[in-house]
């Protein structure tokens, strides 16, 4: 009983952090239609911008992490004018080529400004420690990755269900070319979605370091693991990512407690499955 | 004369290598190894357009394949070659069976799947396999009865430059073939071929069997060059840096996987040695530099540059 509870909440809360790195993704994927490797690159450098203000800089926990974050929202206005827009219109393979060459840039950057070590962040005493709930404890972080995961979807909810960006979001989707024919920019929505994508994955690697831990390989080493998400919750979908992120990250959590020695083949099996069932992914379209 | 005219300049080349480079020819070879298994990837990808990230599902197996024939049942290099070619057809065969009828990322993931899997199998029986040791114990017999694998590697090397060879002229007749002709046009479109009655998932199943038999042969290679099968056979980044070298020189022609495998390995290799810490950095400029000015790969350069100096004219 005690185990299945640890499991479902470390599961989830690690589910949580895969949704917030993943969900830009399938967004800008959805959205572009680019194959873009480079993404988990934007949760590498949210985690590396953080750990160089908290260390070289001796800010708190918190207002490194919100440092961190806008420093990557702002990163990624430029790389998306620059080194994305050319790639928009190339076939699949030149994109996989482009952005894996980002992603080599990115990696050498890091490795270059802060070392090819662990780049640690420190949480503060109020999230670090553990909390009582009275029949059992639990540790503090996993119930703040968890109200950020809440917190996170019910915002992206109402931003794409509610607002009038939400409503051009929604339609640059459907279909490019009908939109900007409707007076829709579409290049700004472009922008400004793969710059909340971005950030949303900056805030994913800072709230997860501790599950999947910073440093200059961080990209290429999860890579498989985001497009997973990606790809088992359908393109474009933020509800697939949110089912597919839990779902991933409580099977692959209890594959850990539960054989050890299975090593990560029960991940892949079930993502073989999962997608064999549903090729288009849980919510995808075809 | 223009089929003929790029095989004697390979050759040529590969001739002049083993005279300019005589302590190089471990990553001559290597490199060698590589661009077969491009090749593989050239036939399934750049011909047929089956997008995939799991090339090494092919190599590997057929590495482990031609090791163990090696160890345990009979060491010449010939038959070894021949079990890697089978060992990794077969498993292209059988995975291609549920792979050929995904499309776009989901096959790309499923690619990745089959290889991580396999990797985990062969972990885990590790008493067979070496696990993270490796296998290790692979003695070569001589090859043909004649010529011993020497320390310094020159019948390595001129091993695999003639298998080279041979795979490249077998490739260069499979896609010149009406088979072949139907794995481009399948690549163009699918509905197209299937309206004029190609079976387009058999089609795309055969040329996915037969780039992993090459596969194989360049995993079996590999495993009788080094005498040593590691994990990594299996590697995600074994397949993405094929995907890589082949995007790189051009795909589809064959010649580009040549091309990029060349370029590529040389220019990690001289990168990796001047700065060990920064080479990344050339490695991301090389490959958007490419993407970036060059769509079509290396093997477009001429053309492109010919594009410019016609706009500057």
């Amino acid at each position: 009983m005690t185990t299945l509870a640890s499991i479902l909440m470390d599961g989830i809360a690690y589910g949580m952090i895969l949704f917030m790195i993943s969900v830009g993704l399938s967004v800008t994927m959805g959205l572009m239609r680019v194959v873009n490797l480079a993404h988990g690159g934007f949760a590498m450098l949210g985690g590396a911008f953080t750990h160089w203000a908290m260390t070289a800089a001796g800010l708190p926990f918190v207002p490194a992490a919100v440092l961190g974050l806008l420093a990557v929202m702002v990163l990624s206005v430029p790389m998306e004018r620059v080194l994305y827009r050319p790639i928009y219109r190339m076939g699949e393979l030149p994109q996989v080529l482009a952005t894996i060459g980002i992603t080599f840039i990115m990696i050498a950057s890091v490795n270059l400004w802060l070392g090819s070590s662990l780049l640690s962040i420190r949480l503060p005493a109020a999230m670090s420690g553990a909390v009582d709930l009275g029949f059992r404890t639990l540790p503090t972080h996993r119930l703040y990755v968890l109200g950020a995961g809440v917190v996170v979807i019910g915002g992206l909810f109402v931003l794409i269900e509610r607002t009038r960006f939400g409503i051009k979001l929604r339609a640059a989707v459907d279909h490019a070319g009908t939109a900007a024919c409707l007076g829709i920019d579409t290049s700004r929505i472009f922008a400004l979605t793969f710059a909340l994508g971005a950030g949303l994955a900056a805030l994913g690697g800072i709230l997860g370091a501790e599950l999947l831990p910073i440093d200059a390989y961080y990209p290429l080493r999860y890579m498989i693991l985001f497009l997973t998400v990606v790809a088992v919750g359908g393109l474009g979908s933020i509800t697939g990512s949110f089912v597919a992120a839990l779902a991933l990250g409580v099977l692959d959590t209890a594959a850990r407690y539960l054989f050890p020695d299975v090593g990560t083949i029960f991940f892949y099996l079930a993502m073989i499955v999962m997608l064999g069932l549903r090729p288009q992914g849980l919510m995808g379209r075809a | 004369m223009r089929q003929i005219l790029p095989f004697a300049v390979l050759a040529a080349v590969a001739v002049a290598a083993f005279y300019i480079f005589p302590y190089n020819l471990a990553f001559l070879t290597r490199m060698t190894i590589m661009m077969i298994f491009v090749l593989s990837l050239d036939l399934v990808q750049g011909v047929a357009g089956i997008a995939t990230l799991g090339q090494a599902a092919m190599y590997g197996t057929g590495a482990y394949a031609a090791g163990l024939f090696a160890i345990h049942v009979w060491p010449d290099p010939l038959a070894g070659l021949a079990v890697g070619a089978v060992a990794g057809a077969a498993i292209a065969f059988v995975s291609g069976l549920f792979l050929m009828r995904a499309h776009g990322l989901t096959l790309l993931m499923l690619t990745i799947a089959v290889a991580e899997v396999l990797q985990e199998v062969a972990n885990k029986f590790s008493d067979i396999t070496g696990g993270t040791d490796g296998l290790g114990g692979i003695r070569m017999a001589r090859l043909l009865g004649v010529w011993k694998f020497d320390f310094v590697g020159q019948t390595g090397y001129i091993y695999a430059v003639c298998v080279l060879f041979v795979v490249m002229v077998l490739l260069k007749v499979v896609i010149g073939s009406p088979f072949g002709l139907a794995l481009r046009g399948i690549q163009d479109s699918q509905a197209r071929m299937r309206a004029i009655g190609t079976p387009v998932t058999r089609r795309l199943l055969a040329s996915y069997g037969l780039g992993g038999a090459v596969a194989g042969v360049a995993g079996a290679l590999a495993a009788q060059s080094t005498q040593l099968v590691s994990l990594g056979v299996y590697s995600f980044q074994l397949s993405a840096e094929a995907v890589i070298m082949l995007i790189l020189g051009g795909t589809g022609r064959l010649w580009g996987a040549l091309i990029g495998a060349a370029v590529f390995m040389t220019v990690h290799e001289v990168a990796a040695s001047v700065d060990p810490f920064n080479w990344l950095f050339v490695i991301g400029a090389l490959v958007l530099a490419v993407v970036y000015a060059v769509p079509q790969g290396l093997m477009g350069l001429p053309a492109e540059v010919k594009r410019w100096i016609g706009r500057l004219a």
